[in-house]
C-alpha cells in the first residue's frame, strides 16, 4: 500500500522539478487560477447583492457551500485534472507505453503529472471557508464535526470517479474532452449553488446517477443544522462516504472495460 | 516463449459522413507462429500490414479478437502487469522517456516503475552507459537529445529492467547509417551475450539481412512466409544475374534461359535461372567474354515481389 504513494510521489516530484524549470510562467499560472475560480464566487456575491436568498439559504451558508465544492474539486483537479488531456494521451497511441509498465493503468496515468500551479485554488477555497465559518454561527457537535471532515475525501472521490468515467470516453470516440468537462468543471458549479434550487429532472440526474449532491449539499445540510425543503429521509446527510465508495468502484469497472476497448494507434 | 494460435484482430471502422456505414477490418487475420527462446527474429510487412497490431497483442497493449496468445506463458492482455515485468518493449515512433527530464532521471523512475533493485540496476545501468555510448548525454534533458541518442536511451529504457525477451517496433526508423549500425551491433550482443529473444518488426531490409536468422512476412493481415533467409532467397529469388563485360559493345546476347535486362557499353546484365556454370560456358562460347560476375537476389527485391505477387491473388 505505502509502496505505490511512494512511487507516485517520485513521479510526480520528477514532474513538479521540472514544472519549476519554468518559473515565471508557473507563478503566472498560479495567480490566474485564483482569480478564475475567484470569480465564481464573486457571481455567488453579485446574486446575493439582488436578492437576499436563494430558497431557504442565505449568502453565508451559500458561501459554506461554495467553498467545500471549490476545495474539494481543486483537490480533485490538482492531483487527476491532467486527465483532460487523456483524450489525447489515447489519440496519439501514448497510451501503449502505459500498457507495457508493470503497474496499474489509472495509476501511471494519475501519476503522470500533478498540476502543483492549481493549488492557488486550493486556497482560494479555504479563504472563502474561512469567511463563511466566521460570519455562520454553527452550533458544532460531535458529529457535525464528523460529518464535515468525512465530506471532504468523499466529495474527493466523488469527482474524482466523475472525471475517470468520462475520461473512459476517450477509449471510443477518442475525443470527448468536451463532454466531460460539462461534467467534472460544469459539475462543481453547480454543487456551488444548493441543490433544491434545480428543477425536478436535474435534482434527480445530480442525486442519483452523477452524485454531485452528496459531494456538498447533503452534508452541509446537516452542518449547518438546516430542514431539508425537499423532505428527503436524512439519512441522506451521512451517506456521502459510501456513495464515494460507489462512485469509486463503478469508476474502477468502467475504466477496466474501457481498457480492453483500448485501439491503439497507427502503425 | 512465443505461441500464437490463430490469432485475429478485426477493428469496426465507420465511415461517411451522413449516413455511417460499419466496416469491420481484420488488421490481422487468422496468423499461427512460435518463437524459441534465443531467437532474433524480423517481423516484416507493408504499411498498414498488421505488424504492430500483432506486436500490440503480444506485448498486451491490444486484446485479440479470437485465437491464441500466450507469451512466456502468459495471456498477454489478462496478465499484463506481469508479463510486462519480463518483457521489454520499444516503439520508435513512440517517446517513452521522460521529455522534461534528463535521460539518468528517466532511467531512475523506470528503477522504480520495475521494481528492480539498486545494484542489479546500477550494473545494467552501467553496461549499457558502455555499449551505447551514453556518458556523453546522461545529463541531457531527453527533449534536446538528437534521434540517435534518444533511441540509444529508449533501447536502455526497454532492456535496464533485464527481461528475457525484447519487442521492438521500427528500432531503427529514421536513422542514419552510423546510428543503425550501433542498434544492430547491440541487438546482436543482447541477443548473443545475454541469450535475450528478441522480435522486431521493420520496413529496413537491411536490419533483416544482418540481424535476423528467421523471418516472419505478414501482407493483408495474413502470415505469407515464415523461414529463414537463404530459403527465403531459393524460393522467391531464384533468379540471378549473370553480369558480362565483353571485349567490345555488341547486340544483346541471345542466350536460352536466360534474358538481357540492361546493356551499357560492353557491360550486359541477363537474367536467369538455374546453374550459373552452364550458363557461363555458354556465354564464353558464344562471345569474347573479359569478365562475369554473378550477383545474388537482394532480399529488398525478393520481398517487393513476396508483396506484388500477393496482391495479385
Amino acid at each position: 500500500m505505502v509502496e505505490p504513494i511512494l512511487v507516485w510521489r517520485r513521479l510526480v516530484g520528477a514532474q513538479v522539478r521540472s514544472q519549476l524549470q519554468y518559473r515565471r510562467s508557473f507563478a503566472l499560472d498560479a495567480f490566474g487560477s485564483f482569480w478564475i475560480s475567484f470569480v465564481d464566487f464573486l457571481i455567488i456575491l453579485t446574486i446575493f447583492h439582488n436578492v437576499s436568498h436563494l430558497n431557504a439559504w442565505n449568502v453565508h451558508e451559500v458561501a459554506f457551500l461554495y467553498a467545500l465544492s471549490a476545495i474539494t474539486f481543486a483537490l480533485t483537479d490538482l492531483f487527476i485534472g491532467h486527465l483532460d488531456q487523456f483524450p489525447q494521451l489515447i489519440r496519439d497511441g501514448n497510451f501503449d507505453i502505459v500498457l507495457v509498465r508493470p503497474r496499474g493503468t489509472l495509476f501511471q496515468v494519475v501519476a503522470a503529472d500533478f498540476a502543483s500551479r492549481r493549488l492557488a485554488r486550493v486556497l482560494q477555497g479555504v479563504v472563502v471557508l474561512v469567511y463563511a465559518l466566521w460570519s455562520l454561527t454553527i452550533h458544532w457537535t460531535v458529529w457535525r464535526v464528523i460529518v464535515l471532515l468525512a465530506s471532504l475525501p468523499s466529495a474527493v472521490v466523488i469527482f474524482s470517479s466523475i472525471w475517470v468515467c468520462g475520461a473512459c470516453i476517450a477509449f471510443w470516440t477518442t475525443d470527448g474532452g468536451e463532454f466531460t468537462n460539462a461534467f467534472t468543471y460544469g459539475g462543481t458549479t453547480m454543487a456551488q449553488y444548493p441543490f433544491d434550487i434545480y428543477a425536478t429532472w436535474l435534482r434527480r440526474l445530480l442525486g442519483f446517477v452523477i452524485p454531485l449532491a452528496f459531494v456538498c449539499y447533503f452534508p452541509a445540510l446537516f452542518v449547518l443544522g438546516k430542514p431539508d425543503p425537499l423532505g428527503l429521509p436524512r439519512v441522506l446527510d451521512f451517506v456521502s462516504p459510501a456513495v464515494a465508495l460507489a462512485a469509486a468502484i463503478v469508476a474502477g469497472l468502467v475504466w477496466r472495460f474501457a481498457v480492453r476497448h483500448y485501439r491503439s494507434a497507427g502503425g | 516463449m512465443i505461441e500464437v494460435e490463430q490469432l485475429t484482430k478485426s477493428f469496426v471502422v465507420r465511415r461517411g459522413r451522413f449516413r455511417r456505414e460499419r466496416h469491420v477490418v481484420e488488421a490481422v487475420k487468422d496468423i499461427s507462429f512460435r518463437v524459441d527462446r534465443g531467437e532474433l527474429i524480423g517481423y516484416l510487412g507493408p504499411n498498414g500490414a498488421g505488424k504492430s497490431t500483432t506486436i500490440k497483442m503480444l506485448t498486451g497493449i491490444l486484446v485479440p479478437s479470437s485465437g491464441r496468445v500466450s507469451v512466456l506463458g502468459l495471456d498477454p492482455s489478462r496478465r499484463r502487469v506481469e508479463l510486462a515485468r519480463q518483457i521489454g518493449a520499444m516503439f520508435g515512433q513512440r517517446v517513452q522517456l521522460w521529455w522534461d527530464l534528463p535521460l539518468r532521471d528517466s532511467f531512475e523512475l523506470l528503477r522504480h516503475i520495475y521494481k528492480v533493485p539498486l545494484d542489479r540496476h546500477r550494473a545494467s545501468l552501467d553496461r549499457f552507459r558502455g555499449v551505447l555510448d551514453l556518458d556523453p548525454f546522461l545529463d541531457t534533458p531527453v527533449r534536446q537529445l538528437s534521434l540517435g541518442q534518444r533511441i540509444r536511451g529508449e533501447l536502455t529504457a526497454a532492456m535496464l529492467h533485464g527481461p528475457e525477451l525484447l519487442f521492438l517496433d521500427e528500432p531503427t526508423i529514421g536513422l542514419d547509417v552510423v546510428a543503425k549500425q550501433r542498434v544492430r551491433d547491440f541487438l546482436v550482443e543482447i541477443n548473443r551475450e545475454d541469450g535475450v529473444t528478441v522480435m522486431l518488426t521493420t520496413h529496413d531490409l537491411g536490419d533483416i539481412e544482418r540481424l535476423c536468422n528467421r523471418l516472419l512476412v505478414i501482407d493483408h493481415g495474413s502470415l505469407i512466409w515464415d523461414g529463414g533467409i537463404p530459403e527465403l532467397k531459393e524460393r522467391y529469388g531464384a533468379e540471378r544475374t549473370l553480369i558480362v563485360d565483353l571485349e567490345e559493345p555488341g547486340p544483346p546476347l541471345e542466350l536460352e534461359g536466360a534474358r538481357v535486362e540492361r546493356i551499357d557499353g560492353p557491360r550486359q546484365w541477363l537474367r536467369f535461372r538455374g546453374s550459373a556454370s552452364e550458363l557461363t560456358t555458354r556465354v564464353v562460347q558464344s562471345a569474347r567474354v573479359l569478365d562475369l560476375q554473378i550477383a545474388e537476389p537482394d532480399i529488398e527485391e525478393i520481398v517487393r515481389r513476396i508483396y506484388t505477387g500477393n496482391s495479385r491473388t
